[in-house]
Order: C-alpha cells, then structure tokens, then sequence
C-alpha cells in the first residue's frame, strides 16, 4: 500500500476538528452529530486516490459551510419571529 | 480622516435557543442554562471586524476592543468575540448574580471610551435578556455623541469623518449621516455573525484579556430599581372545534359576538 500524502492527512484531520467543533451546537444534539460525522468519514477511509481524497475533503467543507448557514438560519428566523413581530 | 478605535461592548445572556425558567422565589430566572454571547452583540463584532476587512473606512481601523461586565464567565465570551477577530479584550468583573442597569453600563461605557479613547462605539441594540434597548441610546448622551440606532447598513464616506447608516424604522428604513465620532446600535440584518474557526479560537487565547473592577471606573452596581416579582406569562387558551355553521353561529352568540 502506497504511504499516504501527509499533508492531505492533515487536511482531513483538521476538516475533522472543525467540524467536530461545530457539531457542539448541533441542534439535535452533540450526541447525535458526532457518530454520524465519524461514519461519514469512516466510509471514505479507504480511500488512497489524492484526488478522491481531495474531493472528500471539497465535500467536507461543502458541509462546513451549510451548518454555518443553519446554524445562522435558525438563529436569524428565532429572532425575527420575536421581534420583528413577523 | 482619523484611524478608528473601535469599541464592541458584549454581554453574556442566555442562549437564545434555550427557553428561560422562573426560579422559584419569583425573582428572576434559572440561570444554571447554556450561555452564549448577545446575537445583536455578534453582529456588532462582525461588523467592526469586516470594517476592517473591506477597508472600508478611509483611515483604517487601528483597533478592536471587546468589553464585557460581567460574572467570571463572561471571558469565555471575550474570547468568542477575540476568535471572531476583535484585537483585545476588557473584562470588568461583577459578582455573579449581581446584574448592571443599562444607566450604569453607558457611563461604564463611557469611562471606558475615555480611557481606551475610542471613536467609533458599536454595539448590540439590545440584549435578548433584558430587552431594555437603552444602553446605545444612554451612552451617545452622556458622551455627546450622535448616535445611528438600528443600523442595517453602514458606509463611510471618504472625507470629512462622515458616516452614512441605514437605519430599520416602522415600515421602511431611514438614512442618517453623522460625523465621528459616533455612537452605533445594531439590528438583526446587518450582517451574517461568523462562526469562528478553531485556529482562530487558539488564537484568540494568547490576544491580550485585561481584568478590571467595577471600581476603577469609578462605577458602582447600585440599582434604581427593584424586581418586585417575576412570572410566567400565562399558558395560551386552546381553541375549540365547532361542527358546522349553525354550531359556529351559536357559538359566536353565546360569546356576545353577534
């Protein structure tokens, strides 16, 4: 097996963290967001092609961005309703 | 045009997603919640941060400062607020459970304007705890300052230390321009708060953090006013089912309506 390019490992590490950060305020729960976000990255672990791994990690951030966006969503919606009387 | 001194107050509140509990001394509410920072107050931050950004200000911003009074807890939102790209932050520690009027926040405020020398001041038009929506308001008072509530869009102007805000008003928005420095209050479209990243929050660690008391402000936590009691509002009344028109019409009848 061909060694892994160490600076995408450390990109997929790091996406990783993010994301396992950002899921602490997962509305369901943290609980809910951290197995889901392993096995997603757990099914892509065979992965040895560079440029699969790069897309995965495209994807990664691709799904870092919408939670931003939810997260900023719900929060915004919360507060009209309260108090733009909407 | 003078370089700006941004100062960002910030408070801790509850978190906006958590509903809050009456204690059961009626006094106030359950604070043994989530906590995180006033969403007006992210806004706030965000928008002194992408001044600095865009480069939008003529004379660049030679400084964002973060201030919080507060219980110890309040530093993990200075350093929320320090991640998200503010310079440094001022803590200045109250008791816990030991709450600040908006009066004495602004002349907090105001203290620490002349002391940090600030010129520009933006902050949250209210906070989602106590709704008093003063504090901005109190502040350009007792500076003397003029004031933009409830901006929606900030621009500045590329000479003569002007500022132009669109402000959200009943039913439409209202354009002010005023000259530095300036006192502004945000709403709820300003921007899009970021989410700070976890290398910026290591960072955010090592940007300076200075403790401070209420005393060297010269302030201290009196209250003008008393909480007699607080309540719950009461529970909505369900409404009932009505078979058809005449049950409807008998209904409206035995209600006094028709």
């Amino acid at each position: 097996m061909p060694p892994v390019n160490p600076a995408l490992r450390r990109e997929v590490i790091s996406i990783y963290k993010e994301l396992l950060n950002l899921g602490k305020d997962y509305p369901q729960g943290f609980d809910y967001f951290r197995p889901r976000l392993h096995r997603a990255f757990m099914a892509n672990a065979h992965l040895t092609d560079e440029d699969a791994i790069r897309k995965g990690i495209a994807r990664a951030d691709f799904v870092r961005k919408e939670i931003e966006a939810l997260y900023y969503l719900k929060r915004y919606r919360t507060l009209r309703k309260r108090y733009d009387g909407a | 045009m003078s370089a700006l001194r941004i100062l960002v107050p910030v408070k801790r509140v509850i978190d906006y997603a958590v509903k809050p509990r009456v204690n059961k001394a009626q006094t106030g509410v359950e604070t043994n919640v989530k906590h995180s920072m006033n969403p007006f107050d992210e806004l706030s931050v965000e928008e002194s941060v992408r001044i600095r950004e865009k480069k939008s200000a003529p004379g660049g911003v030679e400084d964002i400062c973060v201030i919080s009074a507060g219980p110890p807890k309040a530093q993990d939102i200075l350093r929320t607020a320090m991640a998200m790209g503010a310079d440094r932050a001022i803590h200045v520690e109250t008791k816990e459970g030991e709450d600040l009027e908006p009066l004495s926040v602004a002349k907090l405020l105001k203290a620490a304007v002349e002391q940090q020398k600030s010129n520009l001041v933006i902050l949250g038009k209210q906070s989602i705890d106590d709704d008093a929506n003063q504090t901005g308001q109190m502040l350009a008072g007792l500076l003397g300052w003029p004031q933009a509530t409830q901006a929606s869009k900030v621009t500045f102007e590329k000479e003569g230390d002007k500022v132009t805000v669109t402000r959200e008003v009943d039913g439409g928005s209202e354009t002010v321009r005023a000259k530095l420095p300036m006192v502004i209050t945000t709403d709820l479209r300003l921007n899009e708060p970021r989410y700070a990243s976890l290398p910026n929050i290591m960072k955010a660690k090592k940007k300076p953090l200075e403790k401070k008391q209420l005393g060297d402000f010269g302030i201290t936590a009196d209250r003008r006013l008393k909480i007699v009691k607080v309540t719950e509002p009461p529970p909505r009344q369900g409404g009932g089912k009505v078979d058809d028109v005449d049950g409807l019409i008998s209904k409206l009848k035995e209600l006094g309506a028709l």
